[in-house]
């Protein structure tokens, strides 16, 4: 069985989020890219873009469609991971880890509070 | 897992492009149960399978199968079917999961003038593709039918693991194989026995995610996509399974007006230049304006490019076009080229 971080957040569409301060790491779950299977592009918004909570922050896209992620908070974006360019595939193998999308630094930290514990998701998934 | 015109279908199992190389390399298996079967039998058999598909019946020997078109009058697609010549007056239908009950539907109704008998028949099979260069081999090991005397496009009523089955010599990958046709409840022991016999060869489970990738590179047209009921034969690249010398037949009149007038789109391949993926429904631009639509496309695990189809005017329907496919807002470049995209070394 593949493990969720208990000190991530998670969200019904499959991201997940693991805050330090004001600043947090966003990417998409474990069951997220075992649903979409061989993943062949990641597509991330500019440093600097605003995201809003709820909106589409970037789109992975594998052999078989197109997935938009959502962004879980709001916030600035700070750095998007240019591995992910390079080498979409290691969203496959490190999705939790290596493979993570953009960091941001949050708009509202207390948001964060909103979402689903690592608990909550693998019951939500049935896991 | 997805729903898919009401079955549960693996879209993959160990991944698509894992699959798809294996049965480009090797040899997959897929459980393609979901499709459906269409019995018509009776002296009146062969001239309802005329009247209602393009191809010519007539031509097929016992144990041979070709690939043909249902048609509406106005020459669009109903289905695209397989059809077995099982006896002179017994003909075995193989059709689409999501349109086996319109198909029958409508055969049914052109039968009132013809008083054949037609079995909806889905229920009494099931059905697996063996597809791949050791696919053969892996079957082989189960039956006593000699497969290598078995041409391309016929088939042989045998048994397979010691139960009847039907043997034919077709697929949906663009690889060699076979489908086979047994009673459902043999099917789960079926299977089982074909993983075993494959094993020594590295057979994979395929799912609908191979199954699509595989017959994209290999042209294969696929309903709802390709072909619709809004599309022609002549349109989709189909013009060989048109045979307007047989006789009348459904949607003969349609396309001998198409003919006459000229097609005025066609199918076409594209390869992506740009970064990104056309898929089905993406619009098509040429010089700056909407020119058509994307019917399918994805990644080509074995030529490792982005490959697809697409509808296009005719007049720009030669290949070598620079065309842009519109990718959420954005026009993305992509190149016109031949096609199958893929065609195995006989």
């Amino acid at each position: 069985m593949s493990t969720y971080p208990e000190n991530y957040r998670y969200t019904k569409e499959h991201e997940w989020i693991s805050a330090e301060g004001e600043t947090a790491t966003i990417g998409i779950t474990d069951h997220a890219q075992q649903e979409l299977g061989d993943i062949v592009y990641v597509d991330l918004p500019k440093i600097g873009t605003k995201l809003e909570k709820g909106k589409t922050l970037g789109s992975v896209e594998s052999v078989k469609a197109v997935s938009d992620v959502y962004a879980p908070v709001s916030g600035e974006v700070m750095d998007v991971n240019e591995l992910l360019s390079q080498e979409p595939e290691k969203l496959n193998a490190d999705p939790h880890g290596a493979a993570w999308l953009v960091k941001i630094k949050l708009a509202a930290p207390d948001e964060i509070k909103q979402l689903l514990t690592a608990a909550d998701y693998q019951t939500y998934i049935g896991a | 897992m997805v729903d898919f015109g009401g079955w549960d279908m693996p879209v993959q199992y160990s991944g698509i492009i894992d699959e798809h190389n294996a049965v480009r390399q090797r040899v997959g298996l897929f459980d393609v149960s979901h499709m459906g079967e269409i019995e018509i039998r009776g002296p009146e058999a062969l001239n309802l399978v005329n009247y209602v598909s393009s191809n010519n019946a007539a031509k097929l020997k016992t144990g041979q199968a070709h690939y043909s078109g249902l048609l509406y009058e106005h020459g669009g697609f109903v289905d695209d079917i397989l059809v077995h010549k099982v006896e002179a007056d017994h003909f075995f239908l193989c059709v689409n999961a999501s349109n086996q009950e319109k198909d029958y539907d409508y055969i049914s109704t052109m039968n009132r003038s013809f008083k054949a008998t037609v079995e909806f028949a889905s229920e009494r099979y099931a059905q697996m593709a063996v597809q791949g260069p050791d696919g053969p081999a892996t079957l082989q090991k189960l039956t006593a039918t000699d497969l290598s005397a078995i041409p391309y496009y016929w088939f042989t009523d045998g048994e397979v693991a010691g139960v009847p089955a039907r043997i034919a010599h077709t697929g949906y990958t663009g690889e060699d194989g076979f489908e086979i046709y047994v009673a459902p409840d043999e099917a789960p022991r079926i299977w089982s026995e074909l993983m075993d016999a494959g094993q020594e060869f590295g057979i994979k489970p395929c799912g609908l995610g191979a199954r699509n990738t595989l017959r994209l590179e290999a042209k294969m047209a696929l309903y709802g996509h390709e072909i619709t009921a809004s599309i022609t034969p002549l349109e989709a690249g189909l013009g060989w399974i048109v045979k307007m010398d047989k006789g009348d037949f459904l949607g003969r009149e349609a396309l001998a007006r198409q003919t006459q007038a000229g097609v005025t789109r066609k199918l076409v391949g594209f390869e992506m230049r740009g970064r990104g993926i056309g898929r089905d429904g993406y619009e098509v631009y040429v010089n700056g304006a909407p020119a058509g639509w994307v019917t399918s496309g994805g990644p080509s695990p074995t030529l490792n490019k982005n490959i697809g189809l697409c509808y296009l005017p005719t007049a720009m329907a030669e290949t070598g076009r620079t065309i842009q496919i519109m990718i959420r807002n954005q026009p993305v470049e992509a190149v016109t080229v031949p096609t199958p995209f893929y065609k195995r070394a006989k």
